[in-house]
């Protein structure tokens, strides 16, 4: 499978399939268009999954095609799969068709075909985004994905979303503009340093004067800040949420999101290695207040989806403060943790919309005792804030430990600031459950016969559980692509780490001292 | 009170030798190591996913499960006993749970003394209580569920017990937090048990920041979270480094133990089953603090301030909740107040240093015993009387219920420390021990006995001797066999437990682990310090039957009380203080940032939309449709461009 | 030649207060008449002095465009005319915000 462009191919399938439900023919109530749609996802996902089976973990840069496009600015259309591509786009696959599943019924309250088509559309510019090695092309195709996104929110969902819509897609035009300065920036410095070239691996050979490339790195970073999103450019977040249909949530929060944490590591860590550094300082401090200030919010929320949507606040200051601190364990933590994040959030987020469906209300002071109607439901429900709460035996804990340690590491205020999230988390989603879930009198539930959850539901929720469970006890597979990769990213940042205080007088890790047992 | 006496922490510097941990590779039998986790793991798993189709016979695998634990860990510790003493360690590695960079976590299973007694308490009493709940809980119709979860919570308690480094006992630590939390609010539908649940998880989540921080700063300093590992250069750290260890340390122990100040959890706890009570709440969970303190031995040896503000934590709490324990008229948390008292106890002794660890242990195994029993117990009576709880409506019950109160009366009996019960040998030992360290120590242990005789002597005139108080149409019944035999049991055992401690075999047991006690002399004999015990716990007693035994006790509580009484109803002020200090503020805060979101920041990009809206609507009122304005304006522009190129051109 | 361009001057301000100031959309029209021909005498003039065409040229384009501008905006003012039944500049204002 050397020179097929299977990444190419990776992509055009799912546009292909937004192209083919757009046409079908519009019967009234025909789940034609969501099968189409399901199909071509699915069909998408078996390529990534062949592909991943090709992937060798320490690699570097995989399956890469290169042609060039624009030839007087240098921009090339140049695809490529890392460590950290290669999650980012397993994670995505993996998502869109539970996603279509669980919003089978939100789509037909407009048209299916429009939101199956943009659904399938995202999924395709978004898995550019995490493939591209072309800075210009990957300006292009990030800012492509705003168009579904806003289309999505905008078409599908609770009243308001207009309005939502139009708030998500300024805040991201408005971070999108300031990446472009930068990305025109790049082409400036490029050429005076000779042939312009917007290819990754070009620039990062290129020296950048340290003003320059601070400047270029703010531009990237700002861009990136408002994706993740961090404070205090999160506000869109919580609106988009509570609008936006759990589905559309789960793509935006779960997928596009990591856009932003996914271009700290990739653009802003590997292009500018000396302004990264630069601006740790504030970077960890805008981290940590994103986490306690985003946990702080949450718990204030009486809206169940505003309460998730501000819980990525948290986490995602969780992620930026694993990268930024410089060190294996934070590296490996934040990517781990955007992995985990995504499984987790994706679960509580659909879980969650069903709930809504079942309550007919998205606000937490109308619900009580859910619980007694809908035991599976609450079940799933409590694994899925659990798991947002960090707990072990749960994926999401390995990365919060290792996030935590190494944000001790780099200094123990960091450390002792990050960890009242694990408070905080145990009191937004254990009060949640309590007052949605607990008490005597339920509820009413809308859906009549079987108000726990059914067949196509648990079909949704069963393998975002099993990967919950299952990578927080054997996240070993997830940290053999990840470790390669932080690896050699620190190493172009030029950063080692620091040895523990008192050297280990025994070389061998602890884990196999005592070795012998299988 | 001088606790910072220059005799404590002297003597605990003095201790010097930390024992290193040396374990050889599981083989043999041993190799069965993990089944002891794995068997009320997949106990918990089929209940929990079989659904409904297991509701029939789930309590029986349940009960199975653990029973099969109990059999293996047996089996291994009589193995462990046919071993010499420095060939008692014994790891297993299943397999790496994560790795990055040098940080390096396995899932590994370390077996010796230590966690050794562990599985038997754990799987032993375990194996009763699951019994004990197939009648406890036969009406319930979530049964199913409620072994699930009880196999759930062994599993992570062993897991607890039997890790190999800190990260290990950090997914035990927080497994039983989760299972101690289901089962808290096992009856979800009332809304005190729900708040309880949420209470106990949170207050133990303060704790748990400790133990993250400790794991974080350990990595930090040994590069590893391995006990073997650090129990290894423990000693090269520096004294700063090995206290802030120490007291985080203190901090998760005092989250998950209920001691003073994160104790307010534990009298809300008891909204859970009776059964739950015994298991989690008295006999094995609460004390993993106590484990906590006596594991990581290596380090508060070498941490002799981290060691007094672990004796210092123990008797606050030790005195906290006996006075607790003295005003309660609710069965279940008069006997939560005397858990957190005698965890008290044991964290006193760990505290002591290599003196005392090994009594730690050995109190915390026959607390484990007399209190399972009397919780039990308690939960027999309550099964009797209709669920009431209120001993006000209690009375006169030796006669309705004679096995319970049998039973009842010989943990009774060891817990105020009457010999030859096994509570007598334990907290001799400790307040002997706490005496010859630093005398002030050694007196508030003993007032604490008195106490706890006072306590405990009230609680059984109430519940047993006396007038009927009992509420109409309550018919009070003797439980069921089902019931009883576990009674019996953990009451023999309550009896006979001292025998741990003949020819000091518990301390020699312990000693590859926890380090040989240092010889001590006490300025009295010992045979003098257990008379004076006795004599405090004879006072305490007719103290208790001057007030209860002797006058008819009212069936509403009298609320024309002293103001100890008062406080002491109040939990001694603790929610009110958690309230006043940390839960209103922290409401306060997450309103206000709430507001601060949705008014100052959002509000800044909202209001700069709003801003540019506005500079529109001002701006498109030149736009008025007269030409001549705008002939104007193009008027005013030429001559504006003109003016421009005469100033450039003159300049 | 001062008194050529002194001429145009004037037309010019003369045709610029007229489109200002006057309401009828026939007299603003002519003024902006009047204000074309003041620079086709300035260029004309200008050509003169410099002893070449190309001002004269530059006449010749502002007259049809002026004839263009005749056919049109007499047209418009016609129609405005019939349905509104004005002429004044200001009653057509809305075009507006």
């Amino acid at each position: 499978m050397n020179d097929f462009p299977w990444l190419t191919l990776l992509i055009v399938v799912p546009l292909v399939g937004a192209v083919v439900t757009a046409f079908l023919p519009r019967a009234r109530g025909s789940a034609l268009p969501k099968q189409v749609g399901l199909a071509f996802s699915g069909l998408t996902l078996v390529l990534a999954a062949v592909m991943a089976t090709s992937y060798a973990t320490d690699g570097g840069m995989q399956l890469e095609e290169q042609h060039s496009w624009i030839s007087a600015a240098g921009v090339h259309y140049a695809l490529g799969l890392d460590g950290l591509g290669l999650l980012m786009v397993l994670l995505t696959v993996v998502l869109v068709p539970i996603v279509l599943v669980a919003s089978w019924a939100d789509a037909d309250q407009g048209s299916p075909h429009a939101f199956v088509g943009w659904v399938l559309a995202l999924e395709a510019m978004s898995l550019a985004v995490f493939t591209a090695t072309d800075v210009f092309l990957f300006y292009v195709v990030f800012e492509a994905t705003l168009i579904p996104a806003y289309f999505l929110i905008g078409g599908f969902g609770r009243p308001g979303r207009s309005r939502a819509a139009v708030k998500f897609l300024i805040y991201q035009l408005v971070g999108g503009l300031v990446m472009l300065a930068s990305v025109i920036g790049l082409y400036a410095v490029s050429s005076d340093a000779g042939t312009p070239s917007y290819l990754l691996s070009d620039l990062k050979s290129l020296d950048i004067g340290t003003q320059t490339e601070r400047w270029l790195f703010l531009g990237f970073f700002v861009a990136f800040a408002i994706k993740a999103p961090m404070f205090p450019v999160h506000t869109w977040l919580a609106d988009t949420t509570e609008k936006a249909t759990t589905g559309t949530s789960v793509l935006l929060v779960c997928v596009l999101d990591k856009i932003g944490t996914f271009g700290m590591l990739r653009y802003c860590l590997g292009l500018f290695p000396g302004a990264s550094q630069w601006a740790t300082p504030v970077v960890v401090v805008l981290a940590l207040v994103s986490i306690v200030y985003g946990a702080f919010v949450a718990i204030g929320q009486d809206d169940v989806l505003r309460l998730i949507g501000l819980t990525s606040l948290s986490h995602f200051g969780f992620i930026v403060l694993g990268i930024f601190v410089f060190s294996t364990q934070g590296g490996s933590g934040a990517v781990l943790y955007m992995v985990n994040h995504g499984m987790g959030t994706a679960l509580l987020f659909l879980i969650a919309g069903f709930m809504i469906r079942r309550s007919g209300t998205t606000l937490i002071s109308e619900m009580r005792g859910i619980e007694k109607v809908t035991p599976v439901l609450a079940g799933v429900f409590l694994v899925a804030g659990l798991a947002g709460a960090g707990l072990p035996g749960l994926a999401p804990f390995v990365s919060e430990m290792l996030v935590l340690i190494s944000a001790f590491n780099h200094a123990w205020w960091a450390g002792a600031v990050a960890v009242t999230a694990i408070v905080l988390a145990a009191i937004y989603m254990l009060w949640m459950y309590q007052r949605t879930m607990t008490g005597p009198t339920p509820t009413p539930v809308a859906v009549e016969g079987a108000p726990d959850l059914g067949r196509r539901e648990m079909g949704v929720v069963a393998p975002l559980l099993l990967g919950l469970v299952l990578f927080g006890f054997f996240p070993m597979p997830l940290l053999n692509v990840i470790n390669p990769y932080v690896e050699s990213t620190l190493a172009e940042v030029g950063v080692t780490d620091e040895p523990s205080v008192v050297p280990v007088s025994d070389p061998v890790p602890a884990g196999s001292v005592e070795g012998g047992q299988e | 009170m001088n606790l910072t006496d220059m005799s404590l922490s002297v003597f605990a510097a003095d201790a010097g030798h930390v024992p290193v941990l040396d374990p050889t590779p599981a083989s043999g039998a041993f190799t069965l190591l993990w089944l002891i986790i794995a068997l009320p793991l997949a106990g918990a798993a089929i209940l929990l996913l079989g659904g409904r189709a297991t509701d029939r016979w789930g309590h029986l695998l349940g009960t199975a499960t653990v029973l099969g634990s109990f059999v293996v860990s047996l089996t291994l510790f009589i193995s462990l006993l046919g071993r010499g003493a420095e060939d008692r360690e014994i790891s297993q590695h299943l397999y790496t749970w994560f790795q990055a960079g040098t940080l390096d976590v396995g899932m590994d299973l370390l077996y010796d003394p230590l966690s050794a007694l562990f599985l038997l308490l754990i799987t032993g009493v375990g194996s009763l209580i699951h019994i004990y709940s197939i009648g406890y809980m036969a009406h319930d119709e979530r049964r199913r569920r409620f072994f699930a979860y009880l196999n759930l919570f062994v599993a992570a308690m062993l897991m607890l017990v039997l890790a190999e480094n800190y990260v290990g006992v950090f997914l035990g630590w927080e497994g039983v937090g989760l299972a101690s939390y289901l089962l808290i609010g096992f009856w979800q539908y009332r809304p005190s048990a729900a708040a309880a649940a949420k209470k106990a998880f949170v207050m133990n989540r303060v704790g748990d920041m400790g133990l993250s921080l400790a794991i974080a700063l350990m990595f930090v300093t040994f590069g590893t979270t391995s006990f073997v590992a650090i129990s290894a250069v423990s000693g090269e750290a520096s004294q700063n480094t090995l206290t802030a260890l120490g007291l985080l340390l203190l901090l998760a122990a005092c989250g998950k133990s209920a001691q003073v100040p994160l104790q307010a959890w534990l009298l809300d706890a008891m909204e859970g089953p009776t059964p739950v009570s015994a298991l989690i709440h008295a006999a094995t969970m609460v004390t993993a603090g106590v484990y906590l303190v006596t594991r990581s031995n290596f380090i508060y040896e070498l941490a002799p301030d981290a060691q007094t503000a672990v004796v210092v934590v123990a008797v606050v709490t030790l005195l906290w909740g006996a006075i607790l324990g003295c005003a309660k008229d609710d069965i279940k948390k008069a006997l939560a107040g005397s858990t957190m008292s005698q965890i008290g106890y044991m964290m006193l002794a760990a505290g002591l240093g290599a003196a005392g660890y090994a009594l730690a242990i050995f109190h915390l195994l026959m607390h484990g015993f007399f209190k399972a029993d009397m919780f039990l117990g308690a939960g027999s009576v309550m099964h009797a009387m209709d669920d009431d709880v209120n001993m006000r409506h209690y009375g006169a019950l030796r006669r309705a219920v004679p096995v319970t109160f049998i039973t009842f009366a010989m943990g009774y009996l060891a817990i105020i420390g009457i010999p030859p019960f096994s509570g007598f040998w334990s907290k001799d030992k400790i307040i002997e021990t706490a005496l010859a360290d630093n005398w002030v120590v050694g007196l508030f242990a003993l007032l604490g006995a008195g106490i706890t005789a006072f306590y405990m002597t009230r609680l059984m005139l109430m519940t047993f001797f006396g007038e009927k108080r009992w509420a109409e149409g309550v018919h009070p019944h003797e439980s069921p066999k089902v019931m009883t035999v576990p009674l019996m049991v953990l009451a023999a055992l309550s009896l006979l437990g001292g025998v741990m401690l003949i020819g000091d075999w518990i301390v020699d047991f312990l000693a590859p682990v926890v380090g040989e006690p240092p010889h001590e002399e006490l300025a009295v004999p010992p045979i003098v310090v257990s008379l004076i015990a006795l004599a405090v716990v004879a006072v305490g007693v007719t103290i208790a039957w001057m007030i209860f035994g002797r006058r008819p006790i009212p069936r509403e509580a009298p609320q024309e009380v002293s103001f100890v009484t008062r406080a002491a109803r109040a939990d001694l002020y603790g929610d009110a203080i958690n309230d006043g200090l940390v839960v209103v503020p922290g409401h306060a805060v997450a309103t206000g940032l709430t507001t601060m979101d949705d008014v100052v920041v959002d509000g800044a990009v909202e209001g700069g939309s709003l801003a540019v809206a506005g500079l529109g609507q001002t701006l498109r009122k030149v736009q008025n449709g007269y030409v001549r304005s705008y002939a104007l304006s193009l008027l005013g522009g030429a001559l504006l461009v003109v003016a421009a190129l005469l100033a450039v051109n003159l300049a | 030649m001062t008194e050529h361009i002194v001429l145009s001057a004037i037309l010019f301000t003369i045709g610029c207060v007229g489109v200002l100031t006057r309401r009828n959309a026939l007299v603003v029209f002519m003024c902006v008449e009047l204000m074309l021909n003041a620079c086709n005498l300035a260029l004309v003039t200008f050509a003169k002095q410099h002893g070449n065409l190309d001002g004269q040229v530059a006449a010749f384009f502002v007259m049809v465009v002026a004839a263009a501008e005749v056919v049109i905006g007499l047209a418009i003012i016609m129609t405005i005319f019939r349905t509104r039944r004005s002429a004044s500049v200001d009653d057509a204002s809305l075009l507006k915000y």
